[in-house]
């Protein structure tokens, strides 16, 4: 497969030529320059999204899984440094591309959506010229008055009321849920393969979020596009995803399908998240939260990462780090003990 | 991974000494201001002259081995005039920025612990004091009053105490509610304990950045006035009315000597201040560092 | 918002009043008679003892304190600020010929300090810690620390000695005049006004253009695919300009010492140079009036920052 010989922006190239994943990170590494010295936030991550399929990246906040989705499209600060085995979309290797011909993907074949919509949104445009400028800035040759319609058409599209109106406003006249949906038309304007979602939910209300949810699920239907759904809660995984990625400390530590995951983790960490999820049917007082706290960046912990936290914790795991190794099809788990974790019918 | 370096002596002094010392312009502004004030201080031995020794035969030459600097029209020796006005120049300076900390201080925690209407009060005052051009202010007061050094000091002082006041405040706010200040007032410590136990120590850091720009700007201050002949009154010597002269264009064409000089000293002199109130800032809250 | 600029207006208009006692005061303070500064010099040399005593209490000012303020505010709001002491003429017209050349110069300088100070910080903003960034900083210490007047006259060793390129003094030329000559004496005080304000001017834009450049909707333009140009002029530089343009408003005042100074260097005929003049020659009715005109220009250009910060941010406008 030559890297870079197939025209990524070109809307006609329908089909990938390598048959496949549409999206893939081998080995990402991110390093960020603070003024406390040199954090690692991302070691050695790969994971790769089928066309059409929702995966979910799963972790606490400092577990690197921004970092991770940022790096796709290069929108991490210049104290961040990149590296990767690779990183290619329809099989193309998105690095090797030139700053010009990134922005062609950026907000085209690959959208995002970010998580606090108020500071996401610029606070002296209109939302109608910013969703519009989504879809100027992929036309081939520039129409102000059919991005405009277009935009109109898009905020009726993710359920903003009476859009004609809504368009001349501006960010701080939407409520937290519209404005979110704003960012989401921005987001699907140009019918993308492929959409980035970084904690969309996260900085709304509860009852906001479930309509937020229930249009992120309707626009990935309708467009087909496949996701990547960074989040921390894990009721938003069960509502969505396909496939769930667990990362901790930086490193992916499980991955599996979604119902493997609710039905049998296969990692102490993602066991520990499951059970401090609050339920219906359980007393808030019986919840088991994670003991500790997540692990500084700037000083990590030997061995397996986790360790401190961990109720399987052996003297191995201080000093040997566990690999990631494939437990089943499709399945991975970074953990000494993982068998210990395999239900017993 | 990495591992963080134990710094060597961690106090927050030695910490900011530290930051200080990076800043190549701060410290050799700080060489250069200790030799200024030390010129200025020995300026009769230095320049060997006095300064307000007329010598018409003398008059207007350019620089010679008896006069380094050359003569003004009456003959006095450049340089000497050049040293003793640096006196007055630094002392300006050092006075008006002296009375703005010291009213800054006393107004902004007088805001800070009062509150209520006092604060609005003072507040208010303070944005008056920094909304008018001082300058023009000074003009328009000496104009009435008659120009003279002390107008001129407390003139400027008065206009600068304001960005200390709002320092102070801000200090006094954040102290007043923390547990070691509660913890004094419940054993009766008073309001001006309370200053020089809490406030002052705290407020210090900043408030030494502040006073440092404030004597930049007061010496500059000064020279214009004079230089507009609304400060330092001839025959004294001030670098500003050493450029009075300059505005003839014979002057700036044809004896150069004259007006160089003191221009380079007041420019040299306050940019040397600037950098050094620019490296205390950064070593006393590395987070404002750019 | 509306309630927001009524109250700024209030407090203005309160501070105004209170600034007009204070330079009543000083006014009090001046040596010498005044009613020599309310009636014109032929009345007062050639006038009777009973004229001039008939006069005084037409005046008020056998009268108490309070009272001759009174006369003197109502009297001054009126457009009456008295005569010169040096020419007899009336007040209000000595500084009104003035008004236009100070003007010119401190907008034309405005200008040009914008001009520096704009590209230089939005430069000096994207390129942090370059050497772009660090020359600016230069620049801008330079031009807050070296007196205005030093550079002045260094320009005109410059420029009107050395080069013979542009003239030192006056605002035109008798024997040729026009817009080119105007323009041609304006260059030289213009700049050097422009330059000696340019520098809060590029230091504030260049930190507000580096909080805007990190806030998270320019990531978002970024992942929309906008150019870095884009990035900068439509989103980052449209936000940065809501401090930027109170700060002009607020500088104004500083905008108006600097012309006091250009103008007494370059002798040009401004509101300025009248002061400097007439202080230097005691005409005290003319240093009074000019006292009113500056407390008023510095409460109207506060008042022009309250409407500025409210006009130009859409959050506080349409509250």
């Amino acid at each position: 497969m030559s890297a870079g010989r197939l025209s990524i922006g070109d809307p006609s190239a329908t089909e990938s030529v390598d048959k496949g994943p549409l999206l893939r990170i081998d080995g990402l590494s991110v390093e960020f320059r603070t003024s406390d010295g040199v954090v690692r936030a991302v070691t050695d991550v790969s994971l790769s999204v089928d066309a059409g399929e929702i995966v979910a990246v799963v972790g606490e906040s400092g577990s690197g899984k921004t970092a991770t989705a940022m790096s796709v499209l290069r929108l991490l600060p210049d104290t961040a440094t990149v590296e990767a085995d690779a990183i290619s979309f329809r099989g193309a290797d998105l690095r090797a591309l030139s700053a010009r011909e990134l922005r062609k993907i950026r907000g085209g074949p690959v959208g995002m959506i970010f998580q606090d919509p108020m500071t996401a949104l610029n606070p002296v445009m209109t939302v109608g010229a910013q969703v519009a400028e989504a879809v100027l800035l992929h036309q081939n040759r520039p129409d102000k008055r059919a991005a405009w319609d277009r935009a109109v058409e898009l905020l009726r599209l993710v359920g903003v009321p009476d859009p004609a109106q809504r368009v001349r406003q501006y960010p701080h006249e939407f409520s937290g849920g519209m404005r979110q949906r704003a960012m989401i038309a921005m987001a699907i304007a140009n019918n993308p393969d492929l959409i980035i979602a970084d904690e969309p939910t996260t900085a709304l209300d509860v009852t906001i979020q479930a309509q937020v949810l229930a249009l992120l699920k309707k626009a990935q239907a309708e467009t087909g596009a496949a996701t990547i759904l960074i989040t921390h809660d894990l009721g938003v995984v069960a509502e969505l995803a396909d496939r769930v990625v667990v990362m901790y400390a930086g490193r992916v530590v499980e991955t599996a399908g979604v119902g493997e995951i609710f039905a049998a983790p296969r990692h102490p960490y993602t066991k520990g998240l499951l059970a401090s999820l609050p339920r219906m049917d359980v007393d808030v007082d019986q919840l088991d939260p994670i003991p500790g706290n997540p692990p500084n960046m700037a000083d990590p912990p030997a061995g397996c990462a986790f360790h401190p936290r961990c109720p399987l914790a052996r003297d191995r795991c201080v000093t040997e780090r566990p690999a990631l190794v494939e437990i089943g099809p499709g399945r991975t788990s970074a953990c000494h003990f993982h068998d210990e974790l395999a239900v017993t019918p | 991974m990495t591992s963080r370096t134990v710094a060597a002596g961690r106090s927050p002094a030695s910490a900011a000494l530290r930051r200080f010392r990076s800043h190549p312009a701060a410290v050799v502004s700080v060489v250069f201001i200790v030799l200024v004030v030390l010129a200025a201080i020995f300026a009769r031995p230095l320049s060997g002259h006095d300064p307000n020794a007329i010598d018409l035969l003398q008059a207007r030459t350019g620089p010679s081995g008896d006069h380094l600097l050359g003569t003004d029209s009456t003959g006095r020796d450049v340089l000497s005039r050049l040293l003793f006005a640096g006196r007055i120049s630094l002392g300006v300076g050092l006075a008006s920025a002296a009375i703005a900390v010291v009213l800054g201080t006393l107004l902004g925690s007088v805001a800070g612990l009062l509150g209520g209407w006092v604060d609005g009060l003072v507040m208010r005052l303070a944005d008056v004091f920094m909304s008018f051009p001082s300058l023009v202010v000074i003009v328009v007061v000496s104009g009435i009053l008659g120009p003279s050094v002390l107008t001129m000091v407390i003139a400027i002082g008065l206009f600068q105490w304001p960005v200390c006041g709002r320092i102070v405040r801000g200090v006094t706010l954040s102290l007043r509610e923390q547990e070691f200040v509660l913890a004094s007032r419940a054993t009766g410590a008073g309001p001006l304990w309370l200053m020089r136990k809490h406030i002052i120590p705290a407020a210090l850091p900043p408030v030494s950045v502040v006073a440092t720009l404030a004597v930049a700007q007061a010496i500059a201050l000064e020279a214009t006035l004079s230089f507009l002949g609304l400060g330092v009154q001839p025959p004294a010597a001030s670098w500003g009315n050493m450029l009075t002269d300059a505005q003839s264009l014979t002057v700036i064409r044809s004896e150069p000597w004259l007006w160089l000089s003191p221009g380079i000293a007041v420019a040299l002199t306050v940019l040397a201040v600037n950098f050094i109130g620019d490296g205390l800032r950064d070593a006393v809250d590395p987070r404002s560092a750019s | 918002m509306a309630a927001f600029l009524v109250r700024r207006l209030a407090i203005n208009v309160l501070v105004f009043f209170l600034i007009t006692i204070a330079i009543f005061a000083l006014v009090h303070k001046t040596p010498g008679d005044p009613i020599a500064m309310q009636i014109p010099a032929d009345q007062l040399n050639s006038g009777s003892a009973e004229f001039i005593a008939q006069k005084r209490h037409e005046l008020g000012l056998d009268q108490s304190l309070l009272m001759q303020y009174w006369h003197w505010l109502t009297n001054a709001l009126h457009g009456d600020l008295g005569y010169s002491l040096l020419n007899g003429r009336p007040v209000t017209e000595v500084l009104g010929e003035r008004i236009g050349p100070t003007v010119e110069l401190m907008g034309v300088g405005l200008l040009i300090s914008l001009l520096v100070a704009f590209p230089l910080g939005i430069l000096a903003a994207r390129r942090r810690n370059s050497l772009v960034d660090y020359g600016a900083t230069v620049v801008s210490l330079g031009s807050v620390s070296i007196p205005v007047f030093f550079v002045a006259l260094i320009a005109i060793y410059v420029f009107t000695l050395k080069f013979q390129w542009f003239p030192s003094s006056g605002i035109s030329d008798p024997t040729n005049p026009g817009l080119l000559d105007s323009l041609h004496h304006l260059v030289l005080p213009a700049v050097i006004l422009g330059f000696g304000n340019s520098g809060p001017f590029m230091r504030y834009v260049r930190s507000s253009m580096i909080t805007e450049l990190g806030a998270d909707y320019v990531r978002t333009a970024n992942a929309k695919g906008a150019s870095p140009r884009r990035v900068v002029l439509r989103h980052a530089f449209r936000n940065s300009l809501i401090p930027v343009l109170t700060v002009i408003a607020t500088n104004l005042p500083q905008l108006l010492a600097g012309a006091v100074v250009i103008e007494q260097v370059f002798a040009w005929p401004g509101m300025g140079q009248l002061a400097v003049s007439s202080v230097n020659q005691h005409d005290y009715s003319v240093i009074v009036g000019f006292a009113l005109l500056i407390a008023i220009l510095v409460l109207l250009s506060n008042l022009l920052a309250d409407v500025l910060y409210t006009v130009v941010d859409p959050r506080v406008r349409l509250r």
